[in-house]
């Protein structure tokens, strides 16, 4: 045993340094029954941090539905696993990349999507789409530009290499993002359901494969960095951001698929947070079993590497795979095919312990079931957040038209077009409705009738003011986003993104955003199946203090339609009738009207009721399905007349509007963001309001197709052309493109 | 018409190409590894879209030295069929079967979006099926698509009527300097060229993912019906 590899004695110090608290590094000692090796060390501090271990959060995570009928695999696998009919499976999973992305923007996103594509294609499935959601900070922040500018180029580098299509997302701006960008990325892949790999090792004496790219220096204690908060010395870390090789990739997921098609495979896992060490501790720990490992047989980048390093490297694009022994050499000759490394570097053992050997010395014997059992797990301390006071009485100082050039040409509304134009959304030939054509992308399944409605959906203004509210409004708004295109929502991925755990008010937030999103997806049977967690997104004030992020719980909904031709998109029709479904109280609280054109954020969120929500949507979605709506959209950001103007940007013609409703002010109507409301253009009104009176579901028509621009009551045109101008100015302004 | 796609390491739209052939032919085109040696009996060799090698040299140019590409040489000399799209016409340049290169995009950036191509002659295996002005849409997808050639050689090309699409706005109007039109700032706005033969073509935009009404169109559709007709045998 070898407790001087590195230069530094292992001692309570270096613990902390590793980012173990003296209490933690206690257990160590008490498990250990000796002073650990400093690869010991990294294993107990990689696989306790945050990140892997989810210390502060499991407790809550446990609360949230996560069956279904329809639900194959929920938390705990690689990704989660939905049944989507046709003995096919969609399998998907959404991951934050946000402290790499900071550092290295490129780098931290292009590896953000990597990593999301294997947690899918582990489990047997052929990447078909990914979504992301991205948080910058003000546009204003000299730092914003570089930050968009890297990730946008990292997503779409990595992405358009590997050939899978990103068919949508989500951006929003707001300073509280400033020195902590959020990248969220997700993968949604198709898996026969009799063909799912699991990571579960089995078999006593079955030889442990390491596949794809070589080991290097790269990542290091990449794990216990993305689970502190970032302090002045953040860009020093750089060296802890990997870096990625979306050709490899591409390799490595025909390989995998080629070698998935035979019998050979036991165990599957990839290589992502904390690299070796959380792959073969967990592969071995569900599967009950003890794993030996020989550092001498792992491919490597670089001489010289240490066992520590080996173990926390966190270099791209490798996975672990426990294979039958027979099929050892069918596995070798499919990678040596792919011209991907191959080595066997282990075995399973009925020890129970993680055994690592080195240069003829052992350099880590960890018994498996204390370092899962015994992980952290902490009931911190949350406070409760004061309740928003409700807006008072507000005035119009700008008229409708005015607002509305300036809500369609703000950050948060502007056009995506820059960004979604250097993303590959066509490959793979299967793309229905593109970014921006649809309220969720609408992706084939190669080869039936199937397709996918997929959305990423979070509104962290309103999770700030009421993290409850907002998180059942998250989870709401992806489920409204499926249901506008007609597809049946089935689960979603959850990526809850917050600031320190360790602050009352943080963890206060967090959990009431859980419960939040528990009670949406109770009352509208969308499951919570696979999800990430990122704590310590918190920034340095100028004047010391430590700024938490808005509380951003994303979520990423998937749903089906079984006639992938009956999907509609929300641009506007040549003709018909505008009607809008669900009620309206005008809610200008936490609006976009609010802070556009009063600069304020406060208020109190609209309100969600849930059963209005499923009423209104399960009729939307029976329309739909009887073919009586043409276009439909979820009234969101900036109310109605947003809405509107997005439909007509998008579409072929425009529409001359009503009065808005009597009793309520014109700027109330127009702009506030009442829940669970949608804007649909259908041929004969008639029969669809009798159709909604009967469902007991409320409607209003807004008016009739016409011309090519907005024509509000009072008969002033705001044309196309001058609202696309506006709306497609602000990417290309701040980008300086 | 025998059809076969060459699958290089980096490759991801040999799967689209395969639809739409199959979709003009109602079989299955087939696949061919970059490391063989030969060809199987085909009518046409299509080289398909992606990041070979992932395209770390310039765009191309590694999967031009595969085995796979001195058959493929073989079959244009013996007066073969041959089709790339985007990274296949990389592939095609960087290999000598065609003329020209193609630079990074003028705006330095990925672009991925629909444009118009206008049609600049209609007697060709990969053109019958429209006339010269035709305008039709495809979906582009690259990082270095902007053509460029020498003066001699465009004038060669032009003279010979070996430039079989040009970028072009719905109208079929070309404007060179027009970033709207032109996106990715190519010569003379060139999409897609011939060989002297007329039997190599090569384009950036891919006509193989606008075969379906369901994916927004089938603009793609008469260029591989045409290919189907001449070459039907």
């Amino acid at each position: 045993m070898s407790g001087t590899t590195g230069q530094k004695p292992v001692d309570e110090a270096l613990a902390r340094e590793f980012g173990l608290s003296a209490e933690e590094y206690g257990n160590v000692l008490s498990i250990m029954g000796r002073t650990p090796s400093l690869t010991e060390l990294g294993i107990f501090s990689v696989m306790w941090s945050e990140h892997c271990s989810y210390k502060s959060s499991r407790v809550w995570l446990r609360t949230l539905p996560t069956t279904a009928p329809w639900v194959i695999h929920g938390p705990g696998e690689n990704a989660g696993v939905v049944d989507i009919g046709q003995g096919l499976a969609a399998i998907f999973k959404m991951e934050s990349h946000n402290h790499p992305s900071f550092i290295e923007p490129y780098q931290g996103a292009a590896t953000g999507v990597g990593g999301i594509l294997r947690d899918v294609f582990t489990m047997g499935a052929r990447p078909v789409a990914n979504l992301n959601a991205l948080r910058f900070g003000s546009p204003e922040n000299p730092q914003t530009r570089r930050i968009v500018d890297g990730v946008v180029r990292g997503i779409g580098g990595y992405g358009n290499c590997v050939g899978v299509p990103t068919v949508g997302g989500e951006i929003n701006f707001h300073p509280a993002y400033d020195g902590n960008p959020l990248v969220n990325a997700m993968t949604v892949g198709i898996a026969r359901q009799d063909r799912i790999f699991l990571s579960a090792a089995a078999g006593i004496g079955n030889p442990v494969v390491y596949v794809g790219s070589k080991t290097g220096r790269d990542g290091i204690h990449g794990a216990t960095m993305s689970s502190s908060e970032f302090d002045e010395d953040a860009l020093a870390k750089r060296p802890t951001v990997q870096v990625g090789d979306p050709f490899v990739e591409k390799l490595l997921i025909e390989a995998c698929l080629e070698l998935m098609a035979t019998d050979a495979i036991v165990a599957i896992q990839d290589m992502g947070a904390a690299g070796l060490t959380s792959s073969s501790v967990e592969m071995a720990g569900k599967g009950g079993v003890g794993i030996d490992l020989d550092l001498d047989a792992v491919p490597q980048r670089e001489r010289g590497m240490t066992a520590y390093e080996m173990m926390l490297s966190e270099s791209q694009e490798r996975m672990l795979i426990v294979v039958h022994p027979d099929r050892t050499e069918l596995a070798r000759a499919i990678f040596e095919k792919w011209e991907l490394d191959f080595a066997i570097i282990g075995h399973l053992t009925d020890t129970g312990h993680i055994v690592v050997r080195h240069q003829g010395r052992v350099e880590a014997d960890i018994p498996l079931d204390p370092l899962a059992d015994q992980a952290p797990l902490y009931r911190r301390p949350t406070a409760p957040a004061p309740a928003p006071e409700p807006l008072g009485p507000i005035t119009d100082p700008v008229g409708i038209e005015q607002a509305l050039i300036r809500l369609i040409g703000c950050p948060d509304l502007a056009s995506r077009a820059w960004v979604w134009n250097q993303y590959d959304s066509t490959v793979g030939g299967q793309t229905v409705k593109r970014p921006g054509a649809a309220d969720a992308a609408i992706v084939k399944v190669e080869g039936t009738s199937l397709g996918l409605a997929l959305t990423t959906d979070c509104t962290p203004r309103y999770c700030r003011a009421d993290a409850r509210q907002g998180g059942a409004q998250a989870v709401a708004e992806a489920w409204r986003n499926i249901v506008a295109t007609g597809a049946r929502p089935l689960a979603v991925t959850d990526n809850l993104n917050f600031g320190s755990p360790e602050k009352p008010e943080v963890m206060g937030q967090f959990v009431a955003a859980i419960e939040g999103m528990g009670e949406a997806c109770r009352a509208l049977d969308f499951p919570v199946v696979s999800g990430n967690v990122s704590l310590y997104n918190e920034t340095r004030a100028p004047d010391g203090s430590s700024v938490s992020i808005l509380p951003t719980p994303a979520i990423g909904g998937l749903g089906v339609l079984d006639d992938v031709s009956r999907a509609i998109g929300l641009a506007m029709p040549r003709e018909g009738t505008v009607i809008l479904v669900g009620a309206t109280h005008g809610e200008l609280g936490q609006s976009l009207w609010l802070r556009e054109i009063h600069g304020r954020e406060d208020g109190a969120p609209p309100a969600i009721d849930l059963a209005a929500e499923r009423r209104n949507g399960d009729f939307i979605r029976q329309q739909i399905e009887a073919g009586r709506v043409v276009a439909c959209h979820d009234v969101s950001d900036g109310g109605i007349l947003v809405a509107l103007a997005e439909m007509a940007m998008a579409g072929e013609a425009g529409c001359v509007l009503l009065a808005p409703q009597s009793g309520m002010r014109p700027e109330a109507f127009w702009f506030g963001e009442d829940q669970s409301r949608y804007i649909v253009v259908v041929s004969d009104a008639e029969a669809f309001a009798a159709a909604a009176t009967s469902a007991g579901v409320e409607t209003r028509v807004l008016g009739e197709v016409a011309g090519d621009g907005l024509t509000l009551p009072s008969g002033a045109t705001i044309s196309k052309a001058r609202m696309k101008a506006v709306n497609s100015a602000f990417f290309p302004a701040l980008m300086d493109d | 018409m025998k059809a076969g796609i060459v699958v290089f390491p980096g490759t991801n739209r040999e799967r689209d190409m395969a639809i739409a052939l199959r979709a003009v032919t109602g079989r299955d085109p087939a696949m061919i590894w970059h490391g063989e040696t030969a060809l199987p009996d085909l009518d046409l060799v299509v080289l398909p879209g992606g990041f070979s090698y992932g395209d770390y040299l310039r765009c191309g140019a590694m999967a031009a030295h595969a085995p796979i590409m001195a058959p493929i040489r073989r079959f244009a000399e013996a007066g073969g069929h041959i089709l790339g799209v985007c990274n296949g016409f990389q592939i095609l340049t960087e290999a000598g079967l065609l003329p020209g290169a193609l630079l990074r995009n003028g705006a330095l950036r990925f672009l991925s979006q629909d444009c118009h191509l206008r049609v600049e002659r209609g007697d060709t295996p990969f053109t019958r099926n429209w006339h010269v002005g035709d305008v039709f849409r495809a979906p582009m997808a690259h990082g270095d698509g902007n053509y460029i050639a020498d003066d001699a050689t465009i004038r060669d090309l032009e003279d010979s009527g070996r430039i079989a699409f040009r970028y072009a706005r719905p109208d079929g109007r070309v404007d060179e300097s027009d970033r709207q039109t032109n996106p990715n700032g190519s010569i003379k706005a060139i999409a897609g060229v011939l060989s002297a033969n007329l039997r190599i073509c090569g384009m950036m935009p891919h006509p193989e993912d606008l075969v379906d009404p369901l994916m927004g169109g089938e603009d793609g559709k008469p260029l591989f019906e045409g290919l189907v007709e001449a070459l039907v045998r």
